[in-house]
């Protein structure tokens, strides 16, 4: 494991935790307050007066809607109102505009497309008295069949959903492709070596563990709306309520107090915060509406939901050449990712991921089924974890197939150190990497070479003696990451830029206040970006407050999703403590009566060049830029700055992962006995903090490979609808992480810095299924789709997989 | 957030007690001890109790005592309780295998061993573990108390001997004169041993499958068997075909196989998204092949 830079590995830098100046193992400020139970989340507001949503939901994937009579709820006592799809039509917000250029229905007007659709709103004086009225409420529906299996989607005859849309006739949303289709087929028909396979990357949820909510609050003096909501973007959805509501945007406050976990989740607008706003304007009283479990995981943000063919070209003596692949995303109803504009299947068209390949091509079709709507979330890096799977598993494919060791094959085809910056046959540029390095410290910390001589020997004995045992498997992913989106010329979301702003400002006695556009779900930004400002101006993180999460105290930005908070408001962080440093040696010369040309930075400090006695702290210059002090031309006083960032590029993290499992044949569970993670994002501020990043995804990992999915049964009924269905890991499904580092700086952000938050959660599914495939390679296994549960691994060794998506036959 | 609907609690700290409220509030009315089962249908709403009698102050129901040859199992005791109980362990250490795999810590600590019965999930554990020890139920109701085999408690998914107005008091499982581990047997002492095995998708998830065995061996010979299966559909979570596989057998591997092989084919599972009928069907007879396994081991230590 090589370090550089300023990663120190001391419990807490060089300062102790109130006097450290800058990046190393600092204690996160906010969990001060969750570890006492004080946090403060949407379901903690308690306004005055405040009134209770609950939602009406079908029980139908696919209906028209014949009827909807509230009589009786309307007439409930605590009832004080029952909103419809008519009451919003008549309103003109009965749908509302997607991330993804598409509208979402509201409350349905005409049919519901999916099981767990909005149909109602009712408003009441309790949470109890809401839930009880919705019972009241009496809808009738025509059952319609529905579209269940994407594959089915485009089949001629297939029931049509969006029949909304004027001269729609199919359900196909869009075709896409990227890369050079002609020079692909090319290399591939010439290859001496190609290998196709089918894979699902199935439908999961991020499952944050606070669900989505909202606390409306209308005032009809002022005419301001200010919402309290579980939000990863306070400023995309201020004005996205403005464009759908029509509302003046400087009337409009969001406020995103603590968030329990977002993972993607949180980054659309849902029906249910536009009912709870239309709730309080219709009721003159703030409305809390707080999702339940499984409104959170039938109707929010899925992601994945990819059917894939992959197909690998290569020469015999293992050089992949080519790539290619085939997409079916399954979108559901409404097409609502969210990604940059430009690229409705996210950044999928990385996946070539680490390797030097000639060439490269995918298609991918997106078409409507009827689902919730969704696709983009869980820490995926806008689909990046489907590329990553795919090329990982492809790669394992062709070492199989050619009888190659896996990791020699990746050694022998990774981008190495001298290629960078990389151009890719699908039009990305890779800032930096030294990729061999980082899987070789990978194989290292894992014991590579002993682990496949361990399983040499296990198979032999088993072999010889028949010896029953679980059966050892080991499996390498290397993944690339694209972060940080993005450059405002080729992304947006709604035609908004991808920059965000940060202002700092130093108040007289040298302590600081950041306040950033980014929202925290959990990720310790009031930590980084203090540590950020404190290493730039050389004053305490203690020094540094962040503000962060309210739309009327901060900079208008995206928000947090994609690894983008490092990438992009870091940077930005670090240009606006630069200008005020700059601001500083302005006004430390007119104090030093010095040439500002002539004073050079020490940490903290500028001093006269060469004279370190004579010199001003940053305390002592906020001081004087505040106070009588005759300044210079250039400075008008204070020493506060503004900034928008807007990156050059993307960051490009990167990391080999190895997992080592255990199968046992005769049940089809898999035990992941080991995992090894070494990640390279760059420089890291807060060691602790990426490695807590790492660990979070890590589980994510087990959880997509071993157990969860979202499947649907033949009527459109969600199968996974609570945590008995839907299953989140727990320590005991998870090994005790090793992890390494690689520290491969960015060469275009301020800081070297390329984001991780979702690296982990994009690169281990793969290792945990390659390592259980290599597991079953006795069985003649080549592939398996996740997730690998035990009835799926068992039906895999007797070679009758089921679709992991459909209700199991 | 799910909230269940209007309901009226009472809270009882007698047996006596409860009974009269059972009596007074009649068919609606449920009794609630842990609550992990009740508590999150009330709150879905697929259960709508007019009124929830109370009984975790009833602390007669909550020992767990040896009577009369006899471990008795207090219908309060909680999972966590059973678990951690020496006595139980000792002589039954499949209670242990099957607290074990019960839910989480945190559920263990509040859930009943009588909640659980029941309930009556069709995949609850301790159905299957005190199926195959042979144990009975003592259920008390306003015209005295009897006593039900266990192979008798279950009449259905979800449903129970247990009429309204009765109480299930305790399970009791007899306790055979035994020897020490690997002594010779002799004049009616049994070798004992019992084990339990599940396969679940995640620690804390129901079973997809799940098996317990107990043996009694006399003479070098299996003098009586007890086979307990959950989540496959075994009527009364037993499989007294395959226990007829191992009476007066002398245990081996393959006469363990066959007990196994004999318990898939006489369970009926369903697919759902635990896994599919056949799956669970192969699992009914390795789990029993390997409860088995470990039960003989456990005799002979």
């Amino acid at each position: 494991m090589s370090a550089s830079g300023p990663n120190g590995h001391g419990p807490n830098g060089h300062g102790g935790p109130n006097g450290h100046h800058g990046f190393g193992r600092v204690a996160r400020k906010e969990d001060a307050r969750f570890i006492r139970g004080q946090g403060n989340y949407v379901d903690d507001i308690k306004l005055p007066g405040m009134l209770y949503g609950a939602i009406l939901r079908s029980p139908h994937a696919h209906a028209r809607l014949l009827s909807v009579d509230t009589a009786a709820a309307e007439a409930h006592p605590q009832v004080r109102a029952v909103i419809t799809g008519e009451t919003l039509a008549g309103l003109n917000l009965a749908w509302m505009p997607t991330l993804s250029n598409d509208v979402q229905a509201v409350l349905a007007t005409d049919k519901v497309r999916y099981q767990g659709q909005e149909v109602a709103f009712v408003v009441a004086e309790t949470h109890y008295a809401a839930r009880d009225a919705l019972e009241l409420i009496d809808v009738d529906y025509e059952a319609l069949p529905p579209v269940v299996d994407a594959r089915t989607a485009l089949d001629d005859g297939a029931p049509l959903i969006r029949d909304d849309v004027e001269g729609r006739t199919d359900n196909r949303i869009f075709d896409w492709e990227a890369g050079d289709a002609e020079q692909t087929g090319r290399v591939f028909d010439d290859a001496e070596v190609v290998i196709a396979q089918d894979m699902l990357y199935p439908r999961v949820h991020p499952a944050p563990l606070e669900t989505c909510g909202i606390v409306a609050d209308m005032d009809k003096v002022t005419g301001k709306l200010t919402v309290h909501t579980t939000t990863q973007a306070p400023h995309a959805h201020r004005t996205v309520y403005a464009l759908v509501a029509g509302l003046p945007e400087h009337k409009i406050r969001v406020v995103s107090p603590d968030i329990g976990g977002g993972f993607g989740n949180k980054v659309g607008i849902y029906p249910g915060y536009v009912c709870a706003i239309v709730g309080s304007i219709v009721t003159g009283r703030p409305v809390k509406w707080m999702e339940d479990r499984s409104e959170n995981l039938m109707t929010t943000s899925f992601a994945r939901d990819y059917h894939m063919r992959g197909e690998i070209a290569a020469t015999r003596d293992g050089r992949i050449r080519g790539l290619r692949v085939e997409v079916l995303a399954d979108h559901g109803a409404f097409n609502g990712t969210a990604q940059p504009t430009k690229f409705p299947a996210g950044f999928f068209h990385v996946f070539t991921g680490s390797y030097d390949i000639e060439a490269a091509h995918c298609a991918v079709t997106g078409v409507y089924t009827n689902k919730a709507p969704g696709g983009v979330a869980y820490a995926c890096s806008f689909r990046i974890t489907e590329a990553a799977y795919l090329v990982e598993r492809m790669i394992d494919l062709l070492a199989a197939e050619l009888g190659t060791d896996p990791a020699e094959l990746r050694l022998r085809n990774l981008l190495r150190a001298e290629q960078f910056p990389y151009s890719s046959p699908t039009g990305w540029e890779y800032d930096s990497g030294d990729y061999p390095r980082t899987l070789r410290t990978a194989m290292d910390i894992a014991g590579y070479d002993e682990l496949r001589a361990e399983q040499a020997d296990r198979r032999a004995r088993a072999a010889d003696a028949r010896e029953d045992g679980p059966l050892m498997g080991i499996g390498i992913s290397f993944f690339t990451e694209a972060v940080g989106a993005g450059p405002r010329k080729h992304m947006d979301i709604l035609g908004l830029g991808m920059a965000d702003g940060a202002e700092l400002r130093v108040h007289p006695t040298g302590k600081a206040v950041l306040r950033i556009s980014v929202q925290t779900q959990g990720q310790g930004h009031e930590t980084t970006f203090a540590q950020i400002v404190a290493h730039e101006l050389g004053i305490p993180v203690d020094d540094v407050d962040v503000v962060h999460g309210d739309t009327d105290q901060t900079p208008f930005g995206l928000g947090t999703y994609g690894s983008r908070s490092t990438p992009v408001s870091g940077a930005a962080t670090a240009v606006v403590a630069r200008k005020v440093r700059e601001r500083a040696r302005i006004v430390a010369g007119a104090m030093l009566e010095a040439d500002p040309e002539d004073l050079e930075w020490t940490p903290g400090r500028w001093i006269v060049r060469g004279d370190p006695s004579s010199g001003a702290t940053m305390q002592e210059i906020a001081m004087a830029a505040h106070g009588s002090l005759e300044l210079p031309d250039g400075v008008e006083g204070h020493l506060d700055a503004t900034t928008v960032y807007n990156p050059p590029n993307l960051t490009y993290p990167f990391g080999a992962y190895i997992a080592v499992v255990d199968v046992d044949p005769g049940t089809g569970k898999v035990t992941v006995r080991r995992f090894i993670a070494v990640d390279d994002c760059g420089v890291r501020i807060n060691p602790m903090i990426v490695e807590g990043q790492v660990h979070g995804g890590l589980a994510d990992g087990v959880g997509m490979a071993l157990m969860q999915v979202m499947a649907f049964d033949e009527d459109g009924n969600h199968l996974g609808a609570s945590f008995m269905d839907y299953l989140l890991p727990t320590s005991m499904e998870c090994p005790s992480w090793e992890l390494g580092e690689t520290v491969t700086p960015s060469p275009h952000h301020p800081l070297g810095a390329k984001g991780v938050g979702e690296s982990a959660t994009v690169g281990s599914p793969a290792a945990i299924v390659n390592a259980v495939v290599d597991a079953l390679h006795p069985y003649g296994v080549r592939h398996a789709d996740m997730p690998l549960t035990p009835a799926n691994v068992w039906r895999v060794i007797q070679g009758r997989p089921f679709r992991t998506d459909l209700a199991i036959q | 957030m799910q909230v269940p609907a209007n309901f009226e609690y009472e809270k009882a700290t007698t047996v006596e007690e409860t009974l009269a409220l059972l009596a007074r509030h009649g068919d609606e009315a449920r009794v609630v001890a842990g609550g992990h089962s009740l508590l999150p249908m009330m709150k879905l709403r697929l259960a709508q109790p007019e009124a929830l009698i109370d009984i975790n102050d009833v602390a007669e129901l909550a020992r767990i005592r040896i009577e009369g040859g006899m471990l008795c199992v207090g219908a309060l005791v909680r999972h966590a309780e059973l678990l951690d109980s020496p006595v139980a362990g000792e002589h039954f250490p499949i209670l242990h295998d099957a607290e074990r795999v019960i839910a989480d810590p945190v559920v263990r600590n509040r859930g009943t061993v009588g909640g659980s019965l029941c309930q009556a999930d069709p995949s609850e554990d301790l159905s299957a573990a005190f199926g195959a020890l042979k144990a009975s139920a003592v259920i008390r109701g306003p015209d005295g108390e009897r006593t039900v085999s266990l192979r008798e408690f279950h009449t259905g998914p979800y449903e129970t001997v247990v009429e309204p107005g009765e109480l299930l008091i305790e399970l009791r499982i007899p306790i055979r004169p035994g020897v020490g581990g690997g002594g010779p047997p002799s004049g009616g002492r049994y070798q004992h041993g019992s084990a339990y095995e599940k396969v679940e998708r995640r620690v804390g998830d129901w079973p997809l499958a799940a098996a317990g065995a107990a043996l009694w061996l006399e003479g070098g010979r299996i003098a009586d068997a007890g086979i307990g299966l959950t989540a496959v559909r075994a009527e009364h979570f037993v499989a007294p075909e395959a226990e007829e596989v191992l009476r007066g057998a002398v245990p081996s591997e393959e006469v363990f196989a066959e007990a196994g092989r004999v318990a898939a084919e006489h369970c009926d599972p369903g697919s759902d998204q635990r896994g599919p009928a056949d799956y669970k069907r192969h699992l009914a007879g390795e789990l029993t092949t390997r409860a088995l396994r470990r039960a003989y081991g456990r005799s002979q230590a």
